[in-house]
């Protein structure tokens, strides 16, 4: 063995971190949560309006909605759900792979919102598991990033989602 | 009805007499109330010279419960040359609601009549294809008929049933004295 | 043995980054030339109409908002507009020209919705961000005005909720002045750009005689040659005292729609910068105190005010018994509003006459003969709006 120096173990302190596997994959799935085109109505515009230069949802790693759920992780549920579209949402979501996650955003899809009549399902949690919900009519960006950022840390703090 | 006729009205009373029911310009909205079995006849008139009615601007239908006729089949129609709007209205009975299809005359009336049946029932008498546009395919009712319930969730509280929103403001009936 | 030709089925949307919404679409195909073209609508279908007819008139402005979400300020304005024609109400002349002034601005940002998601619906994702750049500066103004970036709530049925802020004049200026270039560089990029003028020339024809017939309005018309405006046929808000000119198409092609539509921002900006130079003084909603509150300060002083403020809130406005029809120009075509009134404090029917639910109705025959590929183009160049759709 080489003459290892005090040095040396100093810069080995200081080059190489020790971590579990679970946290690396959960730092990584964070950093790069790839979203499924489902923007329904008006918090889509919003939707679109946070992946625009102005709040820029790249600085998250997330400006990759994917219109195949099959390469996205999650799916942010962006307007109303009337009982028509119920069938297909779910349809999206099975089809989505594990780990996945669901985000409601707005208020029509966290609770149905202004709406509470025969069209719509009050709350896409009847239909989906729910991870975050974002309030609003629509929320602001900020809101949805605030949003999306609660998701990083829950998703870090070593939540799998779906099929738990 | 009392009051002047608009050319229009004048000439569809002159050509369906009995069957022109009531006509009216409430609030300058020229509305003649026609028979069921001639609103495809009028429809054609009112789209050839001299009208030019050429489009349809909408078809529509109210539930006018318990009023009867039930249904009242609504159609706005629009002259670009003569800038000149007029509605046509026809009465449905409750119990057997059909009215001649305008889908002859309006390419456009196929969808907006598609949307007549799904909300309210009224059949469309030589209708391509009427199904339901709106609502899933095997949805059962009416929604926009006045006895089909809104359908609203209470929230869900312990210990207290909150008032649904349609409450919060009640109806207050008419009958108050207007302005 | 004969050769057997079969078309091929399949099925575009709901969920699609190229539908503009839940629309779905069933296409026969045969090979990459469509046969006939299904839609298949109603997956946004949210009962607002059966919902209005549960709420009282003040209450339902907050549901219109939410119906053509991209232009919620035509739609208040054709709500409150039809509920004003049916009170027989005036509105002040200041209250006019400050809703010519939101819709104008409203309708510029719309136009930058459809044209950013017409460029990354065709790849030019750049063009997304350029866009929406522009609509910030709008939303910032609209925020100022009424709290929100979008669903304002800001018009009331005989004016509108509050006087314009001291600084939405110093802020609105700057962005009409630059905004002339803006426009210029995106029909540089785009107006005589190869790519955008082969994928948007003579693709989605529509016929003069197939927009008269399925009720067609708006950009979409008038990209057919057919001039007709509400806000020229039938003035209202005081547009008849706005110089501004309808620019009109020929060939009914997709192209046509892009330079109509390009056009109308520029004539919106113009009749914005003439309704700011001659703002009238007065004020913002009408004095009749069955129709609108009274302002806080009265509450004070007079018992009556009080008693007004009272049966409004707790009951709302009567109008008297009888329908009538109201109609704007929104940025999709003709925003109608039928109402029914039976004298209670709810309305018996509203109707919302939709200009994208006619205008959707024309996309067979647009694509019929047309190739796959012109199926993204064609839904993008009508503009549609899907709670307008489906309401």
């Amino acid at each position: 063995m080489a003459n290892v120096t005090r040095e040396d173990l100093a810069g080995l302190e200081r080059n190489v971190l020790t971590t579990t596997v679970e946290r690396m994959l959960a730092w990584a799935r964070s950093s790069s949560v790839w979203p499924v085109q489902f923007g329904l109505a008006c918090c889509a515009i919003e939707m679109i309006a946070t992946t625009t230069s102005k709040f820029d949802i790249a600085r998250f790693g997330m400006e990759a909605f994917r219109a195949s759920p099959r390469q996205s992780d999650l799916m942010i549920v962006a307007g109303r759900v009337s009982q028509k579209m119920a069938s297909v949402l779910r349809h999206i979501y099975d089809q989505m792979l594990e780990p996945k996650w669901v985000l409601s955003m707005g208020d029509c899809a966290s609770c149905g919102g202004v709406y509470n009549n025969y069209a719509l399902v009050q709350g896409v949690d009847k239909i989906v598991p729910v991870d975050v919900y974002v309030a609003g009519c629509p929320p602001r960006p900020e809101a949805l990033l605030y949003g999306l950022m609660k998701l990083q840390e829950k998703i870090r703090a070593g939540a799998r989602g779906g099929g738990r | 009805m009392s009051g002047s006729l608009t050319p229009v009205q004048a000439f569809l009373a002159e050509r369906l007499g009995e069957q022109l029911r009531e006509t009216h310009a409430f609030r300058g909205d020229a509305t003649v109330v026609v028979d069921r079995e001639r609103v495809v006849d009028v429809l054609r008139w009112l789209q050839d010279d001299p009208w030019h009615f050429q489009v349809l601007v909408d078809l529509t239908a109210w539930d006018r419960c318990p009023l009867e006729p039930r249904f009242e089949v609504v159609y706005h129609l629009l002259s670009l040359s003569r800038r000149e709007r007029l509605r046509v209205k026809v009465r449905v009975p409750g119990q057997d609601p059909v009215v001649p299809s305008a889908v002859s005359v309006f390419a456009g009336a196929d969808w907006f009549e598609r949307e007549v049946w799904d909300l309210f029932g009224i059949r469309f008498a030589g209708h391509p294809n009427l199904v339901r546009i709106l609502m899933p395919d095997d949805w059962e009712g009416h929604p926009l008929r006045r006895d089909y319930p809104l359908t609203e969730e209470p929230v869900e509280f312990q210990g207290h049933v909150p008032k649904v929103p349609s409450e919060i403001v009640p109806r207050v009936k008419p009958g108050r004295v207007d302005p | 043995m004969s050769l057997v030709r079969e078309t091929l089925t399949i099925n575009m949307g709901p969920q699609h980054p190229s539908t503009h919404g839940v629309l779905r679409l069933v296409l026969e195909l045969e090979g990459e030339v469509i046969v006939s073209c299904q839609p298949v609508i109603g997956y946004l279908h949210t009962g607002i109409e059966k919902e209005m007819e549960n709420r009282t008139y003040h209450q339902n402005i907050t549901l219109v908002d939410r119906i053509e979400y991209l232009s919620s300020y035509h739609e208040e304005l054709a709500y409150c507009m039809a509920v004003e024609k049916l009170l027989g109400v005036e509105v002040p002349k200041r209250a006019q020209y400050i809703r010519v002034i939101l819709c104008e601005l409203n309708r510029i940002a719309s136009h930058l919705v459809w044209l950013g998601t017409t460029g990354i619906d065709l790849n030019v994702s750049s063009l997304l961000m350029y866009c929406f750049r522009d609509r910030e500066r709008i939303l910032e103004l609209f925020e100022m005005v009424s709290g929100q970036r979008m669903m304002p709530g800001y018009f009331r049925i005989g004016g509108v909720a509050e006087d314009l802020p001291e600084e939405f004049e110093h802020a609105v200026r700057p962005f009409l002045e630059e905004f002339p270039r803006r426009l210029d560089e995106y029909e540089a990029m785009l107006t005589d750009n190869l790519i955008w003028r082969r994928r948007h020339e003579g693709v989605a024809v529509l016929s003069r005689k197939d927009a008269l017939a399925y009720g067609v309005t708006g950009p979409t018309l008038r990209g057919s040659g057919i001039p007709y405006d509400v806000r020229k046929a039938f003035p209202y808000s005081s547009y008849d005292e706005f110089e501004f000119d309808v620019p009109t198409g020929e060939n009914g092609d997709a192209y046509d729609r892009y330079r109509v539509r390009m056009e109308e921002m520029r004539q919106s900006r113009r009749i914005v910068l003439q309704a700011l130079a001659c703002l009238p003084d007065g004020p913002v909603i009408t004095q009749d105190r069955k129709v609108a509150l009274p302002p806080r300060a009265e509450l004070v002083r007079s018992m009556e005010a009080v008693i007004h403020q009272f049966k409004l809130v707790s009951e709302g406005i009567h109008p008297p018994k009888g329908e009538v029809y109201a109609a704007v120009e929104s940025p999709r075509g003709e925003k109608g509003y039928y109402i029914v009134s039976d004298g209670s404090n709810r309305p018996v029917r509203v109707r919302v006459r939709a200009p994208s639910f006619s205008n959707l109705q024309a996309l067979p025959a647009m694509i019929r003969g047309g190739m796959l590929a012109d199926v993204v183009v064609a839904i993008a160049s009508i503009d549609i709006v899907l709670g307008d759709v489906d309401r």
